[in-house]
């Protein structure tokens, strides 16, 4: 749809707009598809996302969906499957983030110069393969709606065990995420415990692509958990907020997407942003009557 | 009145002392260096180190930018090992996670999550070293007594980020006074706190020496504000690491050369002790 309208304006006035059966569309079986597996990725953005935020790896997610971005493209390119490419840029991507630094603001600079590299790789990747730019566009900004139901059990299997991995590590890596130095003299693994964190970004990374793509990622991932942590400081509350949020937003957007005959994409993001403005602007109104 | 605090101190330090190894006793030197060196990356930080550090007294580790303080407390923690010599914390080889010492870094509150409750923080010296979501009754106590122990109990539920300095190094002892250490190991603990802070601090850290019969390092850049309570200090002077009870270490020759600028012992009417550049 995106697409049609890059190219002739005219269709978008043609295809946009209300559209009469929208329940009817919201019942097929492709709909199903999109609920459950938008609904995976905020389930596994609200777990994850709340160690992101409070280790500050904010940057290092959104990196992560821009380095993806040449694996799906290459994969294009060789004739394999997107997703793969996808997986193998982004946990690789991870691995070399986590190996250049232990601070965030050390490897910001490093971060960030891969980052160009690999979109410009990944750029070079689709103009060299023929019958890309559906790919280019499902990457760039995802496609809820092609998701597959052999994609919802990748989905459905990672966030149960993303769910079980973190049930375990969560002390640990939260002593190493806010406080990395007492940590480490506890006898606390640091450093092994951040590579699997990256790892476990970039699988989430990889999940979230496919449902809002590499350009609007943060606002699955980040955003949500960081709009929670502003209403409440308990782990357990910031992470059941954080998801719940994020399910909204991709809940209404869909339902708006569907019946104004626009991308989910976009409304997902929109919901997501506005929760963030008007949870900013009432914690300010807070803050100022706090004083 | 300096004279006073620290005997004072020795005098609890001998009826209080404790002790959980078998044969150890409060005599025993709390950290034993002998002719210990420490390199980084190749470089030699500081050789030659030999001393005993008596237990139960306030111990400050000073030298100039870059003499190797904190890889002083880093080789006591043993985050790194001594290139040469052998040094020993409570009779053994330096270990992580030793509960026996509580850590306090330096730039402790720029590194430590802003968003994060006092308590969470100190929770996780509690059950930040354990794999699981389990939790007892008793974890709550702990972190309960230490932030009372530091008085931050008012702002146990407060985030870290809209406390002052003074509190957040408050909260900052707490964490490490987790599981009752018998040796307290902070970094640059005074740094960016303004002289309220600093006395508050150090009277809080004296109040913890005495009635816990506790030792306790100290990075300071100013010796000043420990004076009356200091017991001995670390000093690393010319590449070496040496140990001096607090009436050696208090000289002006020895203070001249460590800094590299004129350095003044004085004393005043009242007894008060403290050191001037001139």
């Amino acid at each position: 749809m995106l697409h049609a309208f890059m190219i002739k304006p005219g269709l978008l006035l043609a295809n946009a707009g209300y559209q009469s059966n929208w329940v009817e569309v919201l019942s097929q079986p492709f709909m199903r598809n999109a609920f459950i597996a938008g609904s995976l990725v905020a389930i596994a953005s609200g777990m994850l996302g709340y160690f992101v935020v409070v280790r500050e790896g904010e940057f290092a997610a959104h990196a992560l969906g821009h380095i993806g971005f040449p694996g799906a493209t290459g994969a294009v390119l060789l004739g394999l499957s997107p997703t793969l490419g996808l997986a193998v840029f982004c946990v690789g991507g991870a691995l070399v983030i986590g190996a250049l630094g232990k601070r965030a603001s050390e490897r910001a600079t490093a971060t960030g110069t891969v980052l160009a590299f690999a979109t410009g790789l990944g750029i070079l990747f689709a103009s060299l393969a023929t019958e890309s730019s559906t790919t280019v566009t499902n990457v760039l900004f995802g496609n809820l709606l092609a998701v597959s139901t052999g994609q919802i059990k990748v989905f459905a299997l990672f966030t149960i065990a993303l769910a079980l991995v973190l049930a375990a590590i969560a002390r640990p890596l939260m002593f190493a995420s806010v406080n990395p130095d007492v940590a480490e003299a506890k006898g606390v693994a640091v450093k092994a415990l951040g590579i699997v964190f990256l790892v476990l970004m970039g699988l989430v990374v990889t999940m979230a692509v496919q449902v809002v793509g590499t350009l609007l990622l943060f606002a699955l991932v980040v955003t949500p958990p960081a709009t929670a942590l502003k209403l409440t400081a308990r782990p357990i509350r910031v992470v059941l907020l954080g998801t719940a949020i994020g399910l909204a937003a991709v809940i209404l957007g869909l339902v708006t997407a569907t019946i104004l005959n626009l991308p989910p994409s976009f409304f997902i993001v929109s919901y997501s942003f506005l929760t963030w403005l008007i949870v900013l602007g009432a914690t300010r109104e807070q803050h100022r009557s706090d004083h | 009145m300096a004279g006073r605090s620290t005997e004072g101190a020795l005098v609890c330090a001998k009826n209080y002392g404790v002790s959980n190894e078998p044969g150890e006793t409060t005599t025993d030197p709390v950290i034993s260096l002998r002719s210990a060196s420490v390199a980084r990356g190749g470089r030699t930080i500081w050789s030659d180190g030999t001393f005993d550090i008596p237990r139960g007294q306030i111990v400050a580790v000073i030298g100039p930018n870059g003499s190797g303080k904190t890889t002083m407390l880093q080789v006591l923690l043993g985050l790194i090992p001594p290139s040469a010599g052998t040094v020993t914390v409570f009779g053994q080889t330096p270990e992580r996670g030793n509960p026996r010492i509580g850590y306090v870094p330096q730039h402790y509150s720029e590194a430590v999550g802003q968003a994060v409750r006092c308590k969470d923080l100190v929770s996780l010296s509690v059950t930040g070293t354990r794999w699981g979501m389990r939790r007892s009754a008793s974890d709550a106590d702990e972190v309960e007594a230490a932030l009372q122990a530091v008085g931050a109990a008012d702002y146990a539920d407060s985030r870290m980020s809209v406390l002052s300095g003074g509190q957040q190094q408050r909260v900052a002892i707490a964490q490490a006074l987790v599981g009752s250490p018998e040796l307290l190991l902070l970094d640059e603990p005074l740094a960016n706190l303004d002289l309220r802070n600093q006395r508050e601090i150090v009277d809080l850290l004296a109040e913890l020496q005495r009635s816990r019969a506790i030792t306790i390092l100290v990075v300071v850049h100013d010796m000043n504000p420990l004076l009356a309570h200091l017991g001995g200090s670390v000093y690393l002077l010319d590449g070496h690491a040496h140990y001096g009870s607090v009436g050696e270490v208090v000289d002006s020759d020895l203070l001249s050369h460590l800094y590299g600028t004129q350095i003044k012992v004085v004393r005043t009417a009242q007894g008060d002790l403290y050191t001037r550049s001139n």
